[in-house]
């Protein structure tokens, strides 16, 4: 029996690592929903006011939950610009706010993108912030730095800062943290394709791309 | 006698301290898998290790060669405290992959990433642990 028992020791460690592996998996597997019929989004009326790129009658809309100081977010941001380009007038893209409080600059970040959109600048001021990601995060005068950025896009410097510190900016961004919080969102990004959300194992460009073909696939192209 | 006995304790602790080892690059594997590492949500500095390119390797999480590393130790740890003096080498051998391996994330994380995650600094204290009880174990007889 002693000479059975390194054995069985190994075995029945093999067994508890696959056994608790596997409850743990299926503990924190996301769960992936689908926005009800009742909120969605219709994409017309100052009601709803939201960032949309692309053909309003396309096929297939991706809408995204975004936090521009989350590096996750960052990473998805090129792949969804060249999903645009790519497929063209069959996609559409919304972006709503979702920032974090962890990130310290986030809701300001937020915020310059909104008021960068008063001035018709939205998704430059958006692709900007992506793309200069790691350099506003950890700079010590992130105000001076969006003043810049909304230089570099032509906006008119005055306004932009009264913008930002707008009621309107600011009820903007809420209107989106409110829909994600009761979507019961809890991450970023958090992606929804035709109303279906992608999975988080998903969140990188080949798995988007596979989750829009399917959704394409799903409906006839016009 | 005495080193007999000795190699068998330290084989032992090495075999317990391996499952703490276990069970954090088991969580790790988990959280891989389920994509929690692409996502914002929780600790900003975990996710920005682990969502990096440096945490797979060909597509594969490097937490499940982690997982299959401690439990190649506790395996080996096992048969070595059983008297099985091949096991030993192979325990070596293996402690002493896993070390250059934490070195190098250390390094990556410290120089590369300029974030920390503390499940791999958890890791990196573990496989210090090992490497002290293989260099303090006495050589077979």
């Amino acid at each position: 029996m002693k000479r059975y028992l390194p054995f069985i020791i190994v075995v029945v460690g093999a067994l508890v690592t696959l056994a608790s592996g596997t409850v743990l998996y299926r503990a924190k597997r996301p769960s992936v929903f689908t926005i009800p019929k009742s909120a969605l989004v219709s994409g017309s009326g100052a009601a709803d006011s939201i960032h949309i790129r692309g053909s309003a009658n396309a096929p297939v809309t991706i809408e995204e939950f975004g936090d521009f100081q989350c590096p996750p977010c960052a990473n998805l941001s090129d792949p969804i610009n060249k999903l645009e380009r790519d497929y063209h007038s069959r996609l559409r893209v919304i972006y709503r706010h979702f920032p974090f409080a962890i990130h310290q600059h986030a809701r300001e970040a937020a915020l310059a993108s909104e008021a960068a959109g008063m001035q018709g600048r939205f998704w430059e001021m958006h692709d900007l912030l992506y793309r200069e990601q790691s350099n506003w995060s950890n700079a010590t005068d992130v105000p001076a730095l969006f003043n810049t950025y909304a230089e570099m896009l032509g906006l008119n410097i005055d306004r932009f800062k009264k913008d930002m510190d707008s009621d309107k900016a600011k009820a903007r961004v809420e209107l989106d943290e409110q829909r994600g919080a009761a979507l019961g969102l809890a991450n970023t990004p958090t992606i929804f394709i035709n109303n279906r959300q992608v999975p988080p194992a998903s969140l990188n460009p080949a798995g988007l791309r596979a989750a829009l073909d399917a959704a394409m696939n799903a409906k006839p192209a016009k | 006698m005495f080193a007999s006995r000795l190699r068998i304790i330290l084989y032992t602790i090495a075999a317990v301290v391996s499952l703490a080892g276990l069970a954090d690059a088991t969580y790790l594997t988990v959280q891989a898998l389920t994509g929690e590492t692409l996502v914002c949500g929780g600790s900003p500095d975990c996710f920005r290790v682990l969502g990096s390119s440096y945490a797979r390797v060909g597509g594969i999480p490097l937490a499940l060669f982690g997982t299959l590393a401690y439990f190649s130790v506790f395996s080996f740890a096992t048969f070595a405290a059983f008297g099985y003096s091949r096991a030993r080498t192979f325990l070596i051998l293996t402690i002493g992959a896993m070390f250059l391996v934490t070195l190098w994330l250390l390094y990556v994380q410290a120089f590369l990433l300029h974030a920390y995650c503390r499940y791999c600094l958890f890791s990196a204290a573990i496989v210090f642990l090992l490497a002290g009880i293989a260099v303090a174990s006495p050589p077979s007889d």
